[in-house]
């Protein structure tokens, strides 16, 4: 009778225990992907088979187990390799160029686009007489009850 | 406005240039690292040829050291080992190594087959040290100061003009 519930309980812990590193094989998962291969630089800290790459999946792991969040897990790695391990760079003073230079580009370009649209409106006049003329002339070329003028 | 007209592409055109100049010139193997101007991360670790021995980072504190990543599977290692064995020979300054994720035994029978220019080799048998130094392409050098703290770092195998420049300035500036 009282061995049931030490049962049921030894089981409730085991299936804890595996739901619990089922979600930390997820979670490193991820943090995985955003993490740069320093051997191999384009590959993530997931995808890579370098040694180093393993090792430092073994550490992030071990960090992880010892209950890091996944901030101080990538300032850990921050500290030995710099930025360059994330793959999302932070916004910081050096950073500031590559982050907005998209943005800047678009507004610059927004602006150019505006200004020549513009100067393009500016430009066209209203139709004169002589352009009245000239244009009778196109369509009667155009319809075949003129020929074109030899130049 | 004619000058205006074509000056704004070309000088787009020459930031570009510029940006790809640098860019393109710098090797992308190189990644600067964190740990310059800190604190030299601490160990305490085995000595290669004498295991029973443990040298840590404070052991040498007030000296100025070189630590040089190797290992016996380090074929770069190689390339930069005369350079490591003439500055030995010299007295510059002390080098320490680092093997770096290798089997003692091998890395016991590549010193005694090349020389060994350390004063003395730790085992970093799971590189758990290296980590912590940001090593990731061995050969690796560092130059630690008199108060303990990295001046310069190396990736990749030492050249003539690398260590005469580089490290020979980290060096004199560590020391005086």
């Amino acid at each position: 009778m009282l061995l049931i519930p030490v049962a049921f309980a030894a089981g409730a812990t085991k299936m804890d225990a595996r739901a619990s590193d089922a979600a930390l094989d997820a979670r490193l998962k991820k943090l995985e992907t955003e993490l740069r291969c320093l051997v191999c630089q384009n590959q993530t800290l997931a995808d890579s088979n370098a040694d180093l790459a393993e090792d430092l999946r073994r550490e992030v792991r071990s960090l992880a187990v010892q209950g890091k969040t996944d901030t101080e897990i990538k300032a850990y790695l921050v500290a030995r390799y710099g930025d360059f391990v994330l793959y999302n760079p932070p916004l910081k003073g050096t950073t500031w160029l590559l982050w907005g230079a998209p943005f800047g580009l678009l507004v610059g370009g927004g602006a150019l686009w505006w200004i020549v649209l513009r100067r393009r409106a500016a430009r066209e006049l209203p139709v004169s007489a002589d352009d009245a003329d000239a244009q009778a002339r196109a369509r009667a070329i155009l319809d075949g009850a003129e020929p074109p003028a030899a130049s | 406005m004619k000058a205006i007209r074509w000056s704004i592409p070309l000088a787009i055109f020459v930031i570009l240039l510029a940006f790809l100049w640098v860019g393109l010139g710098r090797d992308p193997r190189e990644v600067p690292s964190p740990l310059i101007g800190k604190p030299a991360p601490a160990f305490a670790l085995t000595e290669l040829h004498q295991p029973s021995r443990t040298l840590s980072n404070s052991d040498l504190k007030g000296k100025v050291w070189l630590l040089n990543v190797w290992a016996s599977w380090c074929v770069s290692c190689r390339e930069e080992h005369p350079l490591l064995m003439q500055l030995a020979a010299s007295k510059a300054v002390l080098i320490y190594g680092l093997d770096y994720k290798d089997d003692p035994n091998a890395g016991r029978t590549w010193l005694t087959q090349n020389g060994n220019p350390y004063t003395a080799s730790i085992v970093d048998r799971d590189g758990r040290v290296g980590i912590d130094y940001g090593v990731y392409g061995v050969p690796e050098t560092f130059v630690v100061d008199k108060e303990g703290v990295i001046r310069y770092k190396q990736i990749g195998p030492l050249s003539l003009t690398s260590l005469q420049q580089k490290i020979g300035s980290a060096v004199r500036f560590s020391c005086c």
